[in-house]
């Protein structure tokens, strides 16, 4: 591709851009998750850089809680391991900043009190001088979520909100004209990292939707492979892998992470392409 | 008579404040994954059905009357009133179905559970009082149940894992985390996250998402709506203070509720603070946090300025917990409640004195309530003040572990400090 005119730096429009981008390829976008300064700060920028090496279109940058609801065995291992180690949000913040020559969007993905304890207006503040594009937080339904997006909307930031196939009508409507840098189907009812995706009821829930929104739409919690994501990208914008990647950073030996991460996302890339 | 603050908003105020469904202040609300939000929804709907319709009220009394045990007595402690220095009177839900007030917010929930037609129940327990509980009811309606219980809970409340496993309960150790009552929350919210169809989250405590934090206070009112009618009659008048132990805060809402709007009844919740307030070792939550979003609901909470939330100590493994019911947060806030803390040491103290003088061996969670009246009730109080005290439990899962903490060899009193030798004198 020819190098794009005036790409869009910050927020929505970057992250519209990569599943534009990914779109004309014929694919759909690779979303891939991986937690911040898992297994070590080093490590984690290495697995980052070769992510997007290996073809990763959006970065999801997992900040550690250490109640993380929505989350598998396999993430919450990792997130205890970092907070065991040490590492605070400012770390975190400070390996964003140094992935600033990674020419894709890159969001947080957290809990609502580590953004509550920092204040919303300093948390905003935080995420887009470390270069962030948006946030996802999966405890922070669209009813609660006012005083947030008041101060994402300042910075420039999208949030991403989460659809579930038991989301009601009312709920999907508030969801799609909320949600910004794209919808987030859940693939299953589930935390991460445990099942594969239910397909027949995941395919409905983009389909609902997509019939309100002109956003992308992608779907994450299930996809962990080269053929889940190959089935899910064939009817959704985006393809979101976490569980896999972070396992395959942290098992094994730290200086073979970053290879191991590149192998699994160019597989999984090779997964979106519509055939 | 009493030195007690008194409320400074007025009911009215309070009213205005609690006008938004589901937030008692600025508290509470629903901080779920979106999976949860048909569930919830569902639960909204079969709660307001309940309520209005009488059959589930005849059923719920008719099983606290004769399957619970209800109305429980209130009786005056008047041994414990003389070393006290204040007029203590023990509401005795420790005399309740299953040695708790546990029971009280079950059996509602299952009835709840059968109107919504889903066949399992799920449920956390710390020191396994609300585990035994909900095992209770899932026999007595035939429903399938899966209890979460911290690893380390389990190491220490081995009489209730038994109690609930000849029950037929499925008993899950929690690994995670501090291995402790806020683990197998987390747990259990992933077990209904996934489960959400066929399952209810039979939330124990006055916390978690709405509705939950309204249910459980108006299920657990009884202790209340008894308590008053009680103290009218074998008493006369109002007492100064009503005092009950807060961990969720479960037994405290319910023992408040009838007398949140009667000024002049001080509402005392009495935390624990393990190794003390400061030592870094300690569960009160009112005393020692912050504002935060835990377990689906914003309230107050131990977390660290990193928003990390902090692991309890104490103890007690029904108070072991780092956050608060939402109406706490909110009646601490308000002023209308005062949150005071007790020790592990005045826990222990609580615990001992009232077996030595009242021949009542209660559980370590209302025996803070009893060790911080005690030490600071007639100063706090004043000289014969009135107080209604929720005995929220008994004691004996407690023994083994009151055996190994305090050292506590039965007839030889000495690790209890200036107490030891006292009761045998």
């Amino acid at each position: 591709m020819s190098a794009p005119v005036a790409q869009p730096t910050t927020g929505p429009a970057r992250i519209q851009a990569a599943f534009d981008r990914a779109a004309a390829e014929d694919r759909a976008a690779l979303i891939v998750y991986l937690t911040a300064c898992y297994p070590d700060a080093d490590t984690s920028r290495a697995c980052f850089e070769a992510a997007v090496e290996a073809g990763a279109d959006i970065l999801e940058i997992g900040i550690p809680f250490s109640d993380p609801m929505m989350d598998g065995p396999v993430i919450q291992a990792a997130n205890q391991h970092v907070l065991d180690a040490g590492y605070r949000v400012s770390d975190q913040l400070e390996l964003v900043a140094s992935l600033d020559h990674l020419d894709v969007p890159k969001l947080v993905m957290t809990y609502v009190t580590i953004a509550d304890t920092r204040g919303y207006a300093a948390f905003a503040d935080e995420l887009a001088d470390a270069g962030l594009s948006g946030v996802i937080l999966p405890d922070l339904p669209v009813a609660e979520a006012d005083a947030w997006l008041a101060e994402a909307t300042r910075r420039d930031l999208a949030t991403v909100f989460l659809a579930s196939s038991v989301s009601t009508e009312e709920r999907l409507d508030a969801i799609a004209a909320t949600s910004s840098g794209w919808v987030y189907a859940t693939g299953l009812l589930g935390v991460t990292g445990v099942k594969s995706v239910a397909t027949d009821v995941t395919r409905e829930l983009v389909a609902r939707v997509k019939a309100r929104t002109d956003q992308p739409v992608a779907v994450g919690i299930g996809v962990k492979d080269r053929a889940s994501a190959a089935e899910v990208a064939a009817y959704a914008d985006g393809v979101i892998v976490g569980s896999s990647v972070v396992r395959a950073a942290g098992e094994g030996d730290p200086a073979g992470a970053a290879d191991r991460v590149g192998a699994l996302v160019r597989t999984l890339r090779e997964g979106v392409a519509r055939p | 008579m009493s030195t007690t603050e008194l409320p400074t908003t007025t009911a009215a105020e309070r009213a205005d404040d609690a006008v938004r469904e589901g937030y008692f202040g600025p508290f509470g609300g629903q901080y779920v994954p979106e999976a949860l939000s048909g569930a919830l929804a569902q639960l909204v709907d079969a709660w307001h059905d309940a309520q209005a319709d009488p059959a589930f009220h005849e059923e719920l009394d008719a099983l606290r009357r004769n399957y619970g045990g209800r109305p429980t007595p209130l009786y005056h402690a008047a041994r414990l009133s003389q070393e006290a220095g204040v007029e203590v009177w023990l509401k005795r839900e420790d005399l309740a179905h299953t040695g708790s007030h546990k029971l009280n917010n079950v059996v509602g929930q299952a009835l709840l559970t059968k109107r919504m037609g889903k066949p399992r129940v799920i449920a956390e327990t710390g020191a396994g009082q609300h585990g035994v509980a909900t095992a209770t009811a899932a026999a007595l309606f035939g429903l399938d149940c899966t209890v979460y219980m911290g690893a380390e809970d389990v190491r220490r409340q081995r009489l209730n894992v038994v109690r609930m496993q000849l029950l037929g309960t499925e008993v899950v150790p929690v690994d995670s985390g501090t291995r402790t009552l806020k683990d197998a929350i987390n747990e259990a919210m992933r077990d209904w996250v996934t489960n959400v169809d066929d399952t209810h989250y039979l939330i124990g405590s006055a916390m978690g998402p709405h509705p939950f934090p309204t249910i459980v206070r108006e299920l657990q009112k009884v202790i209340s709506v008894e308590s008053t009618q009680q103290f009218a009659e074998q008493a006369g008048g109002l007492p100064d203070a009503v005092i009950a132990c807060v961990g969720g805060g479960s037994n405290a809402i319910g023992s408040f509720a009838e007398w949140i709007d009667v000024d002049g009844v001080a509402l005392i919740g009495v935390e624990a603070a393990g190794e003390g307030v400061g030592s870094g070792r300690s569960a009160a939550t009112i005393t020692e946090g912050r504002e935060a979003v835990l377990h689906g609901s914003r309230s107050i909470v131990l977390v660290d300025d990193d928003g990390q939330v902090k692991p309890a100590h104490s103890v007690s493994a029904g108070l072991d917990y780092p956050g608060v019911g939402p109406e706490h947060a909110w009646l601490a806030s308000s002023g209308r409640g005062r949150y005071v803390s007790a020790t592990d040491d005045d826990a222990l103290l609580g615990f001992r004195r009232t077996c030595e003088l009242e021949g009542i061996i209660p559980a370590l969670e209302p025996a803070h309530a009893v060790g911080w009246l005690l030490r600071h009730g007639r100063a706090e109080l004043g000289d014969g003040a009135r107080v209604v005290l929720t005995m929220s439990g008994r004691g004996d899962k407690d023994v083994d572990e009151v055996v190994e903490v305090a050292g506590w060899d039965v007839g030889v009193a000495k690790a209890f400090g200036e107490h030891a030798g006292e009761g045998s004198a």
